[in-house]
């Protein structure tokens, strides 16, 4: 009995780890694609334009590896570093902006029993949770009126005043026991003291979870470039990507892969906030 | 800074933007939703019924809803299923993070690996063809035909099973193991175990989940729009969808009804949802 319930235990680890590296494949293409000789990947992708027979063919180590796309993307492409500033701006200023508007908002939520507390939370919590299409009217009267069309501004201003962070760190604020912040007042602590000494330092993880989670959110952004920006000059690479045509496969997947390694950098060094950041947007205890 | 008055400050910055960019616009769209959009006068629920009439709009409710109802227990069920089974082990750290991992990957960057994968002359028609399943007279172009539904369901599960498995575990682990060691003690089954004690524990995180997962499921427009454009296969043709080509075109009063609508819509249903799970609203 023992033994087989062994057995079962291991099978079931391999099927859940090889379930969790077939989620991960679609990274390993394109890694592997950014290494493949122009040649090479004409031919495997041939099928993909219906002009030739048969299917996609891979190859996990290519016969000729090459960095000679990198060279190609890094060195003779300065419209990918247009593209690429544009998306490195707008997800810091978001992420700027986000942290400056939200985290004193939290303070304010977590700490301060004032009058219309309750609603106005209540209504914070429903804009975070409708989706874009649904603002999308209303943002683009705002923008519109502002003069902020097809301007970085549009798609930054908006998601500044996006409400989840609030939520995530007024979470963290909220975990702050009450004494503490009296035994500050206590001391002669002013209130912007208690906030800058006490408040920040120990919510400083939810913080973090909030900008782990918006930096992939940003990172990523479609709707709100795809709706508000008509120049593509001022694409982010998140719509600028899916344009390169396929007789450009290398400088696709280069640019792929080049667009994934800052997420990528973000994702592991940020794991453990990220999951504590998922695991704090629980609506209720 | 006076302790009585000194929310307002904090709150202020936060509160203003939310204001200008959410509220009174939306306001705004409330009011423009009963009016003409060139002349501005009073329609009535004009807009409201040209909305409720328009082809497209029926069909893309019709495909919303039907993705919402095959993928939100799909995903919800599944997520559980992994997260049990990862909790029995102590790498479920690493699991964890193999299946998080799709969160992090951009949806520009798999495009290309979506169109290697589901073309015509792509993997998935290569495998079929390897074990002789394919159809006779050559594989379909799944993102051109009815298929194209459920790459879409397919490609929302990979990007939203990691955040479900990280909430189910996490209430998992908020569920106190001398219960089930208790029960365990007493003779109860590994099924009795689940179903009497884990289970009635994760309804909190079931509506977290429930909501979270819905409110996601709009964003698998990123991915339908970029692998299939504006006006993709009909049978994968969303809301959002809708809303884009709207917006294209300028149709703001239709925008500003269905706006309102759906807002309403969703509004209702968070509430429903939570009510229905927490009948008494003070906690």
């Amino acid at each position: 009995m023992a033994v087989w319930k062994r057995i079962r235990r291991a099978a079931l680890f391999v099927f859940l780890t090889a379930l969790g590296i077939f989620f991960c494949t679609p990274v390993l293409f394109l890694l592997t694609g950014s290494v493949t000789s122009r040649y090479e990947l004409n031919q495997y992708l041939a099928p993909l334009s219906d002009a030739a027979k048969g299917f996609v063919y891979w190859k996990w180590m290519p016969d000729y590896p090459t960095f000679s796309h990198y060279e190609n993307v890094l060195l003779f492409t300065p419209q990918f570093y247009v593209v690429f500033w544009n998306s490195v701006k707008i997800t810091a200023l978001i992420l700027a902006g986000q942290l400056l508007a939200a985290v004193p908002a939290a303070w304010a939520f977590a700490v301060y029993p004032f009058p219309c507390r309750r609603l106005l939370f209540t209504v914070y919590l429903v804009l975070m949770l409708m989706p874009f299409q649904v603002t999308m009217l209303s943002s683009y009267l705002v923008l519109n009126g502002l003069h902020l069309m097809n301007t970085h501004g549009a798609v930054i201003l908006p998601a500044v005043f996006s409400t989840f962070p609030v939520f995530l760190i007024y979470r963290s604020f909220c975990g702050i026991p009450k004494e503490l912040l009296e035994a500050a007042r206590v001391d002669g602590a002013g209130e912007w003291q208690i906030f800058r000494r006490v408040g920040i330092p120990l919510a400083s993880g939810g913080i973090l979870s909030s900008a782990v989670l918006g930096f992939l959110e940003c990172w990523n952004l479609i709707e709100q470039p795809l709706a508000f920006l008509k120049d593509q000059s001022l694409w982010p690479l998140s719509l600028y990507l899916p344009e390169i045509s396929l007789d450009q496969a290398g400088y696709a997947f280069v640019a792929s892969v080049i667009t994934l390694i800052p997420a990528l950098f973000v994702f592991l060094l940020g794991r453990d906030y990220l999951e504590r950041g998922i695991a704090a947007s629980a609506l209720k205890e | 800074m006076n302790r009585k008055h000194a929310w307002i400050l904090f709150l202020i910055p936060s509160l203003l933007g939310v204001t200008v960019f959410c509220l009174l616009p939306f306001l705004d769209v409330v009011r423009r939703s009963f009016l003409t959009a060139v002349t501005g006068e009073w329609n009535g629920v004009e807009n409201y019924l040209t909305v409720f009439q328009n082809q497209a709009f029926q069909l893309a409710v019709k495909n919303t809803v039907r993705f919402t109802l095959v993928c939100l227990p799909l995903l919800i069920g599944t997520g559980l299923f992994l997260a049990v089974q990862i909790s029995k082990f102590c790498q479920g750290q690493w699991l964890k993070s193999l299946f998080l991992f799709p969160m992090a990957v951009p949806a520009a960057t798999v495009v290309l690996v979506w169109k290697m994968i589901f073309s015509e002359g792509g993997f998935l028609n290569g495998a079929l063809s390897m074990f002789h399943l394919l159809p006779e007279g050559g594989g379909i172009d799944y993102m051109g035909t009815g298929a194209a539904f459920w790459v879409l369901v397919f490609s929302y599960l990979w990007k939203n099973l990691g955040y479900t498995v990280v909430l189910w575990l996490a209430g998992i682990l908020a569920v106190p193991q001398e219960m089930l060691e208790a029960a365990r003690l007493d003779g109860a089954s590994e099924r009795q175990c689940f179903w009497k004690i884990l289970f009635p524990n994760l309804k909190g995180m079931l509506y977290t989940i429930t909501v979270l997962s819905f409110l996601n499921s709009f964003k698998v427009f990123r991915e339908a729009y970029l692998v299939a454009g504006s006006y993709p296969h009909e049978s994968m043709y969303l809301l959002q969808h809708l809303f884009n080509n709207w917006f294209v075109n300028l149709d703001l009063d239709k925008m500003a009804a269905a706006a309102v609508c759906i807002g309403g819509v969703l509004l209702a249903v968070i509430l429903l949802l939570g009510k229905f799970w927490d009948p008494d609203p003070g906690q």
